[in-house]
């Protein structure tokens, strides 16, 4: 297909699964995304909303219901997946179990019928580009499972496909490798510089490798962002849990200005950010991440005494379970505590963030 | 605690006394009647030495013939019934209400046993059968339509008892195939017949093979439907109806088992073959990666 393209564009893509009832359930709804080539676009959400099969669309495995999806100028949600020539990396890695290394990378080559000495140099570069060179002749059952996964990674590569789309493919590796492989597909993904999409269920994983993140939940977009906006301005509740804001709490507005809020709960003031607007409503919910809180200098703002309760030791910090007048809150500190320690907590308030939704 | 009693139990440990009963069984169920036969085969009635009853079968046409006429039918009865389960199982190889149905539907003819088949075969496509009758009726075909008594009959019937078997054995082999690879196959540019031809095939050449290797020894071993659907004084006389006189028309037991034995023999020449060819085949599971 067209190599050279500058943009793949979702238009209100949906999809639709009948029910063993007979009525039918959106899987995903009104999916609208401009990619631009060379960026590295995250889909991120708990199970079932929708992000695989947002990926299956893509990739032609299923149809759409509605909505349509262009490279350019081209439409291709009408195509079947051997004429959409995207490389698609599974969760299972999904590699034929009765094809050595070189067979199973070079398959693509081979079905669009490249010659035979440019399949065993193309196979060999795009092995060499996964650092996989000396596996050549092993049957997939013979190697590890990151191994596998390079495999299943240059075999998606080598067809030099306009849209590299990868499902879950870290989700079967130990916890080493996976943050090791995090850093290599990031590599390959800048060495070929063309689209990548990722379907990842980890947060870490979305913040640390993608251009821009698309948070799903239930078959629709909550929130499409860079990393940055993603963990620091979730746009709605449901992201902002998504995302590690553990601490969510009703309080009452007793005044605005543009973005700036006062926060009111049990005789405890806080001044706080709106996300969105407010709609003028009087009790909002708010969230705020463990990571955010701090012990607070005397006379500081935004503070709040707190009693720990109990404490889970990370290494560097401490999750710990404090009680105070909002509530159990969890916040994450350095330093050595113990159940029982009376502590003053600071939070900034732009890191309080207010939305118009019940908690 | 428990890592103790999982130990295994040392060599010349007394536990393994236990597996005689089992011998026994198989010795006495198997092993002896076979080493009999085996036995009273190089012990002619008429005398003539160590090989005389075979050599005998060897050299009487009547005899050594029959090996043809069975393996003429047995061997087109394999590839029928093995070639015609693949197409059907790959189509139904999804759960679904049709493959329930059209399962339920081949599990009967292996229920009701080859002499009830023959039965409703020589009503069905006997010279007066509705067959004939439906091709005449409709000007299909205006010749005599002869399915019984001869080849065909036969055939027919080996096809009828023994495709279920291998669709029902093809089946499962085509679904424990991950319908995942053929989606990879599909993005990587394989239309549906590259995706069979280079995917599931060759993962289900093992199973294949041994679908065939049963399903030959199940129609090497035809007798009944040779008898009631064929020709058994000549076009489908086949191994079997020759140890069966030979044993119970002339009661020459010491022939009738150096004619089983050779037809156990040729059973197990083919089935090696087949499985000398599987060999060539990759024979792991037919699943991606670690799961």
């Amino acid at each position: 297909m067209n190599h050279s393209f500058q943009q793949l564009r979702l238009d209100a893509v949906g999809r639709k699964f009948d029910t063993a009832s007979g009525s039918s359930v959106a899987a995903l709804s009104g999916l609208s995304l401009d990619i631009r080539r060379g960026e590295f676009i995250a889909l991120l959400g708990p199970s079932g909303c929708g992000k695989s099969t947002a990926l299956n669309c893509l990739a032609g495995l299923t149809s759409l219901s509605e909505g349509s999806i262009w490279l350019d100028d081209t439409r291709i949600d009408v195509l079947p997946p051997e004429r959409r020539g995207f490389g698609m990396v599974f969760q299972n890695y999904a590699l034929f179990p009765h094809m050595s290394v070189r067979d199973n990378v070079g398959f693509g080559l081979r079905m669009r019928g490249v010659r035979k000495d440019e399949i065993a140099r193309r196979v060999q570069s795009a092995l060499n580009l996964v650092q996989l060179e000396g596996h050549e002749n092993k049957l997939p059952g013979q190697l590890s499972g990151g191994q596998q996964q390079r495999v299943a990674i240059a075999r998606a590569i080598v067809i030099e496909p306009p849209v590299i789309l990868m499902d879950e493919p870290l989700s079967n590796l130990d916890a080493k490798l996976r943050i090791e492989m995090r850093a290599e597909i990031r590599r390959i993904h800048r060495q070929l510089e063309r689209a990548t999409i990722y379907v990842t269920h980890d947060q870490d994983e979305a913040l640390s490798m993608a251009d821009r993140i698309v948070v799903m939940r239930t078959g629709s977009v909550q929130q499409i962002g860079t990393p940055r906006e993603v963990y620091g301005r979730p746009r709605n509740l449901h992201v902002a849990r998504f995302m590690g804001y553990r601490n969510v709490v009703d309080f009452r507005v007793v005044r605005q200005v543009d973005e700036d809020v006062s926060l009111e709960r049990s005789q405890i003031q806080f001044n706080g950010t709106a996300i969105g607007t407010l709609n003028g409503r009087q009790e909002v919910a708010v969230a705020m991440r463990p990571d955010d809180f701090q012990i607070a200098a005397a006379g500081q703002a935004n503070s709040i005494d707190a009693v720990v309760r109990t404490l889970e030791f990370g290494g560097r910090d401490s999750l710990l379970s404090v009680a105070t007048d909002l509530g159990d809150l969890y916040v994450r500190l350095p330093g050595a505590f113990a159940p029982g320690d009376r502590i003053r907590l600071h939070i900034p308030a732009d890191r309080v963030l207010a939305y118009a939704e019940a908690a | 605690m428990s890592a103790a009693s999982l130990t295994v139990a040392p060599t010349g440990d007394r536990r393994s006394w236990l597996v005689a009963p089992a011998v026994l069984v198989l010795l006495a169920l198997f092993i002896y009647p076979f080493i009999y036969g085996v036995v009273i085969s190089t012990q002619p009635l008429e005398g003539g030495g160590f090989w005389a009853n075979y050599s005998h079968f060897f050299t009487t046409p009547s005899q050594w013939g029959t090996l043809w006429v069975t393996l003429k039918l047995a061997v087109p009865a394999t590839l029928i019934n093995v070639g015609l389960s693949v197409p059907v199982a790959f189509a139904l190889r999804r759960n679904s209400r049709a493959q329930r149905i059209v399962t339920t539907l081949l599990v009967i003819p292996i229920t009701l046993g080859t002499v009830l088949v023959a039965d409703g075969m020589l009503t069905f496509y006997g010279p007066a059968g509705w067959f004939p009758q439906f091709l005449q009726g409709f000007h299909l075909y205006m010749d005599e339509v002869r399915l019984t008594h001869n080849f065909w009959g036969v055939l027919i019937s080996l096809v009828i008892s023994g495709f279920p078997f291998a669709f029902l054995l093809t089946l499962s082999y085509i679904s424990g195939i991950d319908p995942t690879l053929a989606r990879a196959a599909g993005t990587l540019g394989a239309g549906p017949w590259n995706q069979f031809r280079l995917i599931y095939l060759p993962l289900l050449v093992p199973g294949l093979s041994m679908a065939a290797a049963l399903s030959f020894v199940q129609a090497f071993a035809v007798f009944p439907s040779a008898i009631l659907l064929g020709a058994p004084a000549g076009p489908t006389r086949v191994i079997s109806i020759a140890a069966y006189e030979a044993a119970f028309e002339q009661y020459d037991y010491g022939m009738a088992s150096a004619i089983a034995i050779v037809m156990g023999f040729v059973q197990l020449l083919i089935v090696c073959a087949i499985f000398a060819f599987r060999r060539a085949f990759y024979s792991g599971p037919a699943t991606s990666g670690k799961g």
